[in-house]
């Protein structure tokens, strides 16, 4: 699984980095974001509501995007 | 120099004209203690009669149901810590929405509390607010509607649902006083004369007759013993006369301000990216709040001012805690890049008009110097 590590970088940061590396994953795939940004948790599901990607939860820091189309 | 346009009403209005008047003739005439027997005295005490009288008519409640307080924060924390301790016996359970003001929360956080969910505009579900009810439920709280999206809440539902229980319900009404009628149902009621056009300093907190209620304070002579001190009286009478002059055109200014807040709605609604959130009918008249994709919220804030726009945000980088609002994250909205816009009786046509012309190019501005555009 690619892991994109935006630990120590505040919002809109890791959003803007997801939208980036998404497309280098390939259908299907998921991408693993690390963000320790309190704004992340409410942020990164809402940017996947709003693409049409498929939020599939978090661990602590580490939040899992498949991408779905 | 740019015209400066204050668009931020929700966090607090200047002085309605009629409150000026209002301060500076009880400034001469209410100098005195209310509560002494001579002619000053009395000339006072009929001053604080009469602002009392006038906030409670505006509530629906009784004059001698009606306390004034330092502030609507200290109207809340009274409000709950004297219903709570009111009814200790039955427990220490608290229930609220998860879009209450933090005064609330903080408030609540002593207690033992339980939030209530909210849906993507940011309402609670009458039936999950009853479904939360326990036996040891010593108070329920609700917002009318929210300081930050405008939604406005089910207050009757939920009030009818609380007196089904026996639960007394304190109903936060801070933004919907002066502007829109006061939902009924409410044992407890607080506002804050800030958010209507009168002055600084003035809290209201309401007590139905037969709530159970015990002051956290030590009781005293003053405000029913549920407010320690004496009041701010030329404030207290500013504020009582601001509401009645909101009052008798809230109607227009109703009509007037949605009419602006909705072309607001669906100018944003048109940049790329952007999402406008809270309900966009069952709302406030003056406000609303949207984010932008990719935009730190705090630049934006910043570069609205420098284009003499004055705003306010739910970002996290805006906040003194670093935290998002509480009420965007509860929503399940977009937390960074948000703007709160709220109108009063001074924000024009022009203003609106001149602030939608400004805002889709600070937003590109932005997301290019975060190197976000086409993404």
């Amino acid at each position: 699984m690619k892991v994109l590590d935006c630990l120590g970088k505040p919002c809109p940061v890791p959003v803007i980095e997801l939208a980036k590396a998404l497309p280098t994953v390939a259908v299907g795939e998921v991408l693993e974001v690390l963000s320790d940004d309190p704004a992340a948790a409410a942020d990164i599901p809402a940017w996947c509501r709003m693409r049409g990607q498929t939020y599939e939860g978090a661990d602590g820091p580490s939040y899992r995007v498949r991408r779905a189309s | 120099m740019t015209q400066r346009v204050h668009l931020d009403s929700a966090s607090g209005l200047p002085l309605h004209p009629v409150a000026r008047e209002a301060l500076l003739a009880a400034l001469e005439d209410g100098w005195a203690d209310p509560a002494r027997l001579y002619t000053s005295g009395r000339k006072a005490r009929q001053l604080l009669d009469g602002a009392r009288e006038s906030v409670a008519a505006a509530l629906g409640a009784r004059p001698d149901e009606v306390t004034f307080t330092p502030n609507g924060t200290t109207a809340l924390y009274g409000g709950i810590r004297g219903t709570a301790a009111g009814r200790a016996r039955v427990g220490r359970h608290v229930v609220h929405s998860a879009v209450e003001h933090s005064a609330v929360l903080h408030a609540a956080a002593e207690l033992d509390p339980t939030s209530v969910p909210v849906d993507q505009v940011g309402r609670v579900s009458p039936d999950a607010f009853a479904a939360a009810l326990r036996d040891d439920t010593a108070l329920a709280c609700l917002i009318a509607a929210s300081h930050e999206v405008g939604t406005v809440q089910p207050v009757a539902e939920v009030a009818a649902r609380c007196t089904a229980r026996g639960v007394p319900l304190l109903v936060d009404a801070a933004q919907v006083v002066g502007r829109m009628p006061v939902p009924d149902g409410w044992s407890v009621l607080t506002a804050s004369a800030h958010k209507w056009g009168g002055p600084g300093g003035v809290g209201v907190l309401a007590v139905r007759t037969g709530v159970r209620f015990r002051s956290a304070w030590p009781e005293d002579e003053h405000e029913l013993g549920r407010s320690p001190g004496s009041v701010a009286l030329p404030a207290v009478v500013a504020a009582a006369a601001a509401l009645r002059a909101s009052r008798a055109d809230s109607a227009a200014e109703d009509t007037r301000l949605r009419a602006l807040v909705d072309r607001i709605r669906a100018s944003v609604a048109q940049i790329p990216d952007v999402e406008v959130v809270g309900d966009p009918v069952a709302r406030l008249p003056h406000l609303v709040t949207f984010s932008c994709l990719y935009v730190d919220g705090e630049q934006l804030v910043r570069a609205l001012d420098a284009e003499g726009f004055e705003v306010t945000s739910g970002s996290s980088c805006t906040s003194s805690t670093l935290t998002p609002s509480h009420v965007l994250v509860a929503m399940g909205v977009l937390t960074h890049g948000n703007v709160r816009v709220s109108l009063s009786r001074t924000t024009t046509e022009e203003d609106v008009d001149r602030f939608l012309t400004v805002l889709p190019g600070v937003v590109a501005r932005l997301r290019d110097e975060a190197g976000a555009t086409g993404l």
